[in-house]
C-alpha cells in the first residue's frame, strides 16, 4: 500500500469504525430522536468511508474495492485512530467521543478541501458540512449533560475523562505522510489542534467541565496498533461478508 | 423503413426521461428540482452520460436514483448509459430550484433558505415558519430527521411537529 492510498485508508477507517460503533446504539438510544440522529450520523460517516476507501483502492491500483477493504482486512491492517474504536460506554461517553472526533473532523475536512488530490478535496468539501452538524449535535449534549443534574454532570465528566487521553493521537504527525503534506495532498495533523482547541474550550466551559488533567496519551492506530476493542468491532462488522464472500444486499 | 435517430433527438429524449426521475425519498420532487442532476450529455456513438452529485455522503437514495435513471432511459429506448458521480462543487441546498421549493411547500416540508452567491461559510439560523399555521414560534426537536436531508421541528403555537429541509 503506497502512502497516498494509506492516507485515504486511515481517514476512511476512522469514519468506518466510528459508523460501526454508533450503529450499536440502534434501538438503544435514550429517545427515538436520538436513535434517528445517531443513525444519521453513522450513515454520513459510512458514506465518507465508502468514498475514501474506494479512493484508496483506486490509488493503490491492486483492484481492491471499498468492500474488499472494509471486510477483508485484519485488525493490524486497519489504520484508524484508537479513539473511534473505543466502546460506547453510556450515552455521555459516546457524546464525549463524538465531540472530540467531530470537532477534529471539522478542522481536518476544512483543511483537506484544498487538497491537491482532487478526490480527497471533493470528499472533504462535502463531508465538512456534515461534520458541522455532528459537532453541533455532540456539543449540545455535552453542555446539556455537563451543566445538568448532579448525576448527568458526574457521568459526562467520567465519559470525557475516559476518551480524552485518546485525543492526542489525532494531532500526532505521521512520518509516512510527511511527503504527502509536502505535496499538499495531506494536512499536517499538528496544524489542526489550535482550531480544535479554540472550538472546544468554550463548549467545555459552558458544560461546566474541565479538560481532564492527564499525561496518558496512547497511540499507534495510524500504524495498525490497536486497543483490544477493535477486534470485536471487526468481528461483528466482517463475519457476514467473510462467511458469505461477495454477498450483497 | 429504417428509423434513424439523430444525436439531437437522442439528447432531447434523454433529457426528458432523466429530468422526470423522482427522488425516492421525496417524491414528487425530481432530481432536477433537487439540483442533484448536473448534466445529461450524448457522446458521439450515442452513449448517454448522466452526471449527478450526491446530497449527503451516505444518502442511500443515491444508488436507487442511479437505477431509476437507467430504467427511465431504458424505457425511452436508450440502453448505452453511463452514470457519473461528481463531488465537486459540493451540492448545497441553494441548488434546489424554485419548482423544488414550491413542491416542498406543498408537502408541508419547510424549504431551506436560499443564501445566494455570497453565502456565509457558517450556517445561519433563521426563523422557521410553521407550515401548518404560519406561526414563527417554532423550535427544533432534532437536527436529524427521517432522511439525512431533513430535521424535525415543532410549532409552539399549533403544537404540530413538522419536517424542515436542512440547510447545507
Amino acid at each position: 500500500v503506497n502512502a497516498q492510498a494509506r492516507y485515504a485508508l486511515s481517514l476512511g477507517d476512522d469514519a468506518l469504525v466510528l459508523a460501526q460503533r454508533l450503529c450499536e446504539w440502534a434501538t438503544r438510544a435514550p429517545a427515538i430522536e436520538e436513535d434517528v440522529a445517531l443513525m444519521n450520523i453513522a450513515l454520513d460517516l459510512l458514506g465518507q468511508a465508502r468514498g475514501l476507501l474506494a479512493h484508496a483502492g483506486a490509488v493503490e491500483g491492486a483492484g481492491r474495492s471499498d468492500d474488499d477493504l472494509a471486510y477483508l482486512r485484519d485488525e493490524r491492517e486497519f489504520y484508524n485512530l484508537q479513539l473511534v474504536e473505543l466502546s460506547n460506554g453510556d450515552f455521555a461517553r459516546t457524546m464525549a467521543r463524538q465531540l472530540l472526533f467531530s470537532a477534529y473532523q471539522c478542522e481536518l475536512y476544512e483543511a483537506l478541501s484544498g487538497s491537491t488530490d482532487a478526490q480527497i478535496a471533493g470528499i472533504a468539501e462535502k463531508a465538512r458540512k456534515e461534520a458541522d452538524y455532528h459537532r453541533d449535535h455532540a456539543a449540545h449534549w455535552v453542555v446539556r449533560l455537563g451543566d445538568g443534574t448532579e448525576e448527568s454532570h458526574r457521568r459526562m465528566a467520567e465519559g470525557l475523562a475516559a476518551v480524552w487521553p485518546y485525543a492526542a493521537e489525532m494531532f500526532e504527525p505521521c512520518s509516512l505522510f510527511a511527503p504527502l503534506v509536502e505535496a499538499g495532498v495531506a494536512v499536517d495533523p499538528a496544524a489542526l489542534e489550535a482550531g480544535w482547541s479554540s472550538y472546544l474550550s468554550p463548549v467545555l466551559v459552558e458544560a461546566t467541565l474541565a479538560p481532564p488533567d492527564t499525561t496518558f496519551a496512547p497511540t499507534g492506530g495510524r500504524s495498525g496498533l490497536h486497543t483490544e476493542e477493535l477486534g470485536y468491532v471487526l468481528a461483528e462488522m466482517q463475519h457476514l461478508h467473510r462467511a458469505h464472500p461477495g454477498t450483497q444486499w | 423503413m429504417a428509423v434513424t435517430t439523430s444525436a439531437s433527438e437522442i439528447s432531447a429524449l434523454a433529457e426528458i426521461a432523466v429530468s422526470a426521475v423522482e427522488d425516492p425519498e421525496l417524491p414528487p420532487l425530481t432530481i432536477r428540482d433537487l439540483g442533484i442532476l448536473r448534466q445529461v450529455e450524448v457522446r458521439p456513438g450515442g452513449e448517454v452520460v448522466v452526471v449527478m452529485t450526491p446530497t449527503y455522503s451516505g444518502c442511500p437514495a443515491t444508488e436507487v436514483i442511479g437505477r431509476d435513471v437507467r430504467d427511465a432511459l431504458d424505457r425511452a429506448g436508450l440502453r448505452q448509459v453511463r452514470i457519473e458521480l461528481k463531488l465537486s462543487p459540493a451540492w448545497t441546498t441553494d441548488m434546489i430550484t424554485d419548482e423544488g421549493r414550491r413542491k416542498l411547500d406543498e408537502m408541508r416540508i419547510v424549504p431551506p433558505p436560499c443564501l445566494g452567491a455570497g453565502r456565509p461559510a457558517q450556517r445561519v439560523d433563521l426563523v422557521v415558519k410553521c407550515p401548518q399555521c404560519g406561526s414563527r414560534n417554532t423550535e427544533e426537536l432534532s437536527g436529524f430527521g427521517s432522511t439525512p436531508c431533513k430535521a424535525l421541528d415543532r410549532c409552539r403555537a399549533c403544537g404540530e411537529p413538522f419536517e424542515r429541509f436542512k440547510q447545507l
